[in-house]
């Protein structure tokens, strides 16, 4: 914490109220603009001169960017939809308990008014909270150009450290998560209970028919370059039984999938032994009912 | 660019340069010095504002994006020479000591218990999660929330 001033560094300022004329500006900028949505990212990082942008876009008078709806079996996320919000809503407690879980512990309440999930994907932290939650649920996010949109998979989206697939023309419209049919969490694991950057965050899907693993996801945080799946836990579990044992072997080879790095929150072995242990919490919660 | 916007009922109208925060603008240009800046960075709450009803961190805004908008300051608590309910009741149950985080802490309660006016203990503890006070060891506040949920009560 630094009480200095630290004025921000020179931008033009355009706050559009449609989502062409900001694809349009986007455009135009070829990649020299941000956008800004809550800001709670972009703010500090023009005050650290971390990014100099030639512009900055507002979209939070794009009031067509921000709801919650499902239809045709998915959930669909608006870009501005504030995480209050998903917080608090019932579809989506309904539809993404792991979602929800993850925002509960995410920030705190006044950052959550204004930070949005488009924010937090976009980005790209590997510790983004948001990401394991909408890994494991399989999620896809819809990408819109000027010159038109994709949809793309989220376990396909983030490339590095800050970096993702996005294309400098491009605005997140929204987020897509289909109608899970199992159950899913979301644990984090930080330097204290509340407010605070995660050390290590877990989130687990599973469905279970016959005491067996149909299907089962697992994704992790803040334990590699981006926030990914472990894939080797998921293939040793799926159409395995659902048992104490299986858990604990399969949850041992998040090891092998994460390259954590060392910093002022924890050292790489420690996030490392920790992920193992928050992975089989996570499985147990998600195949078993346990807490 | 020219901001317009209704600060404790009253309209301003400010020229601000797009790179100032919210913040800034508060304190340097109009002076209002309620307003503190601790970390400027989110952290710590101190420069909490109400923007159309919702407590929110000034200095992660940018003045232009207060357009329009409804703000208000531990200012609008009550009429100057009076106290409202939750200043009273900070008063009475000590809830703070340098009073830097006050400002924060008391916009954070109006708006709790402008929706919840009887909110439990993890109410208050959920509402003021981010909101550091550095001396009074926050009894005093989670104290003074629940007296100025009475006050209010009593005064209906
Ligand atoms: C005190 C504090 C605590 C925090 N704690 C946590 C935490 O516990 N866990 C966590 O994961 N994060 C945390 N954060 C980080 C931050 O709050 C989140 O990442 C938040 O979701 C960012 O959303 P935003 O809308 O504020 O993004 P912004 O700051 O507005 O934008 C972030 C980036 O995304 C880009 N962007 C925004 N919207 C779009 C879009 N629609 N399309 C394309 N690009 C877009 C912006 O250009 C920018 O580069 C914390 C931040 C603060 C200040
Ligand atoms: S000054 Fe804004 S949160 Fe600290
Ligand atoms: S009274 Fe001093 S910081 Fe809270």
């Amino acid at each position: 914490m630094e009480a200095e001033v630290r004025p921000l560094p020179r931008f033009e300022y355009f706050s559009p109220s449609s989502l062409s004329e900001a694809l349009k500006l986007m455009k135009d900028y070829q990649g020299k603009a941000r956008l800004l949505a809550g800001g709670t990212d972009l703010v500090i990082k023009l005050k650290k001169r971390a990014v100099i942008p030639e512009a900055v876009i507002d979209l939070n008078k794009i009031a067509a960017l921000s709801f919650i709806k499902f239809a045709g079996g998915s959930l669909h996320i608006g870009a501005l939809t504030r995480l209050t919000e998903i917080k608090d809503s019932p579809v989506v407690k309904e539809k993404a308990p792991a979602l929800v879980e993850a925002i509960s512990v995410m920030a705190s309440t006044q950052i959550r008014n204004r930070a949005t999930l488009a924010g937090n994907l976009c980005n790209a932290s590997p510790a983004a909270d948001t990401a394991p939650a909408l890994l494991v649920l399989d999620a896809s996010v819809k990408l819109q150009s000027a010159d038109g949109d994709r949809i793309v998979p989220l376990a396909q989206f983030f490339m590095g450290p800050e970096q993702t697939v996005r294309k400098p023309g491009e605005i997140m419209t929204e987020i897509i998560v289909p109608e899970p049919k199992g159950s899913s969490t979301f644990i984090k694991l930080g330097r204290r209970k509340a407010f605070t950057l995660s050390v290590a965050a877990v989130a687990a899907y599973a469905q279970v028919s016959k005491g067996k693993f149909t299907e089962v996801r697992v994704a992790m945080g803040a334990v590699a370059p981006t926030p990914l799946r472990a894939e080797k836990v998921e293939k040793a579990l799926k159409g395995k039984e659902v048992s104490e044992e299986n858990i604990a072997k399969a949850s041992a080879l998040v090891k092998i999938d994460c390259c954590p790095i060392t910093d002022v929150r924890a050292s790489a072995e420690y996030r490392t032994e920790v992920s193992a242990v928050l992975a089989k919490r996570a499985l147990r919660k998600v195949s078993m009912g346990e807490k | 660019m020219i901001v317009r916007f209704r600060l404790n009922g009253e309209s301003v109208v400010q020229v601000v340069k797009p790179n100032e925060t919210l913040l800034d603008v508060l304190r340097d240009r109009i002076k209002l010095h309620s307003v503190k800046k601790g970390c400027d960075e989110g952290l710590c709450g101190t420069c909490t504002v109400i923007l159309n009803g919702v407590p929110v961190r000034s200095c992660l805004m940018l003045a232009v994006q207060a357009n329009d908008a409804d703000i208000i300051t531990v200012e609008g608590l009550a009429k100057l020479g009076t106290l409202s309910e939750i200043q009273q009741a900070f008063l009475e149950k000590n809830g703070f000591q340098c009073g830097f985080c006050t400002s924060g802490m008391m916009l954070t309660a109006k708006v709790l218990l402008d929706s919840n006016p009887k909110p439990s203990l993890d109410d208050i503890k959920d509402a003021f999660d981010g909101q550091l006070c550095r001396c009074t060891g926050y009894e005093q506040i989670i104290e003074s929330v629940q007296r100025a949920a009475e006050l209010r009560t009593a005064k209906k």
